[in-house]
């Protein structure tokens, strides 16, 4: 194809844009409408996810040092061995004065008066990467030497966990119906977009046009209005995910449920939202048209 | 150059024959005329010289292409040796006069110097200069015919197949239009 075609078939799927405006219009408006849809529940799904992940990491494992051991000797022989552990994200070394001082901010002061750090035990605050470990995790921390005791809330970690599975499972669920949903949707516009189209096609193949110079225009209009309908739906989204992150914060005075920031999420809402539309755009065009084609 | 071999169209859901073992032979430079009553299947046969349809037995061979063993990549080729004047016209409602000839020149990847030169001689060699940038619904049956035909002769094609060209034309017109033709 020479250089001048192709000049000639990108400048004629922008003119189709303007031509059939009100198809393209139409077009736009469902990919934008779709588009939201998804991407609210999609990040919804991100917020659910993080905060259950907040209150896991809340979830730790406390291991208590053996009280013949100075601070300096726990922190320096045992922290290591605990951070080389498969399973452990962090360890945090907790003398008996911060594990008391701690104590007296969560409680009553009253109640700690005359009592001295030495009934509090150094201890290590343990993270762990994989909460389903618990259970394999507490145990290898018991065989650290200089370790004598371990309190792990793997009751909670396991209960934490199905919840956690079942609203993964719902969320995945969900977006993959709304997606298929929002395909069906913005493929039969587009089929109704080109189906006002078919004798032009026609006219076009019984004056010797090939395939491809007759999908070249469908591509190129289809790509730009994908594109249009995944920005414009990114603007939108962007909108109101900022509008309703003020509401709740307005509405629950201090935020203690913490909202993932649009700023951390944009890329991935941006490209997904451009390569739908470009998909849908693209693809449901040539999709569309390929019946009219065999002639 | 046309020659159907023993051709026979049945369509789809009817039992009878548009066409039964029909054989003839167009050669180079000839003026044919096909003529017959209503339903007689003239418009058959020029569905298949143009590919739009495939004979249910027999063989089309249009200007050196068998139709029958063509493949459909392959049929914009053939397409584009054939000038087609439909009964109806088909001419595309949202380009002008002049994007509706271009059209036919740009498919076969002329060059945009090419088409500037060749559409306005057309045009005026069918009696439409001036009427450029007119749409086909601005102009009158005989005006949208003669777009047609510019369209049907713009890429000097080896043959020119015309579909009751002169079916919505007064007799003036339709003189008019057959001298053309005979040019």
């Amino acid at each position: 194809m020479k250089l001048n075609r192709y000049g000639y078939l990108i400048g004629e799927g922008f003119r189709n844009i303007f031509t059939h405006c009100f198809m393209s219009f139409a077009s736009v408006t469902i990919i934008i409408a779709c588009l939201i849809v998804m991407g609210i529940f999609s990040l919804l799904d991100i917020n659910i996810n993080q905060i259950i992940d907040d209150i896991g990491d809340q979830n730790q494992i406390l291991a208590y040092v053996d009280e013949d051991m100075t601070a300096q000797e726990a922190s320096a022989k045992l922290q290591t061995k605990l951070e080389s552990l498969d399973n452990v994200a962090s360890v945090e070394f907790v003398s008996r004065s911060e594990a008391r001082e701690s104590f007296m901010e969560k409680y009553d002061e009253s109640l700690m008066e005359g009592i001295d750090d030495e009934v509090f035990r150094h201890r290590f605050s343990i993270q762990l990467i994989d909460l389903s470990l618990m259970d394999e995790t507490k145990a290898e921390i018991e065989d650290v030497d200089g370790i004598v005791k371990v309190n792990a809330p793997t009751e909670f970690a396991d209960k934490f966990i199905s919840v956690r599975n079942v609203i993964s499972i719902v969320s995945l669920a969900l977006i993959v119906i709304l997606g298929f949903v929002s395909l069906f949707i913005m493929s039969n516009t587009i089929k109704l977009a080109t189906y006002g189209r078919r004798e032009e096609i026609a006219i076009m193949k019984m004056v010797g046009a090939s395939n491809s110079f007759i999908r070249c225009p469908f591509i190129v209009e289809g790509l730009v209005l994908g594109v249009v309908g995944g920005g414009l739906a990114f603007l939108a989204q962007w909108g109101l995910y900022a509008a309703l992150e003020a509401k709740i914060v307005e509405s629950l005075g201090i935020s203690f449920v913490e909202i993932v920031p649009f700023a951390q999420v944009w890329p991935f809402v941006l490209i997904t939202f451009l390569a739908v539309g470009i998909l849908v755009g693209a693809v449901g065009g040539v999709i569309a048209i390929r019946n009219y084609l065999k002639v | 150059m046309v020659q159907m071999n023993n051709v026979t169209m049945v369509y789809e859901n009817s039992d009878v024959a548009a066409l039964d073992s029909v054989s003839l032979t167009i050669s180079e430079g000839e003026f044919a005329f096909l003529v017959g009553p209503s339903g007689s299947g003239k418009t058959t046969i020029i569905k298949l010289l143009t590919g739009e349809i495939m004979p249910s037995d027999g063989e089309v061979i249009v200007n050196g292409f068998n139709t029958v063993k063509l493949k459909r990549r392959k049929m914009p080729q053939m397409r584009r040796t054939l000038g087609v004047i439909f009964q109806d016209f088909r001419l595309i409602d949202k380009m002008t006069v002049y994007d509706n000839v271009a059209f036919a020149m740009r498919v076969v990847g002329a060059a945009n110097k090419e088409i500037r030169e060749r559409v306005p001689k057309v045009l005026e060699l069918v009696g439409l200069e001036g009427r450029e940038k007119r749409l086909p619904a601005e102009l009158s049956g005989g005006e949208q015919q003669r777009v047609a035909i510019a369209r049907a002769l713009v890429n000097n094609p080896t043959m020119i197949i015309a579909d009751e060209p002169t079916g919505n034309l007064d007799p003036v017109r339709s003189l008019e239009l057959m001298l053309l033709l005979e040019k």
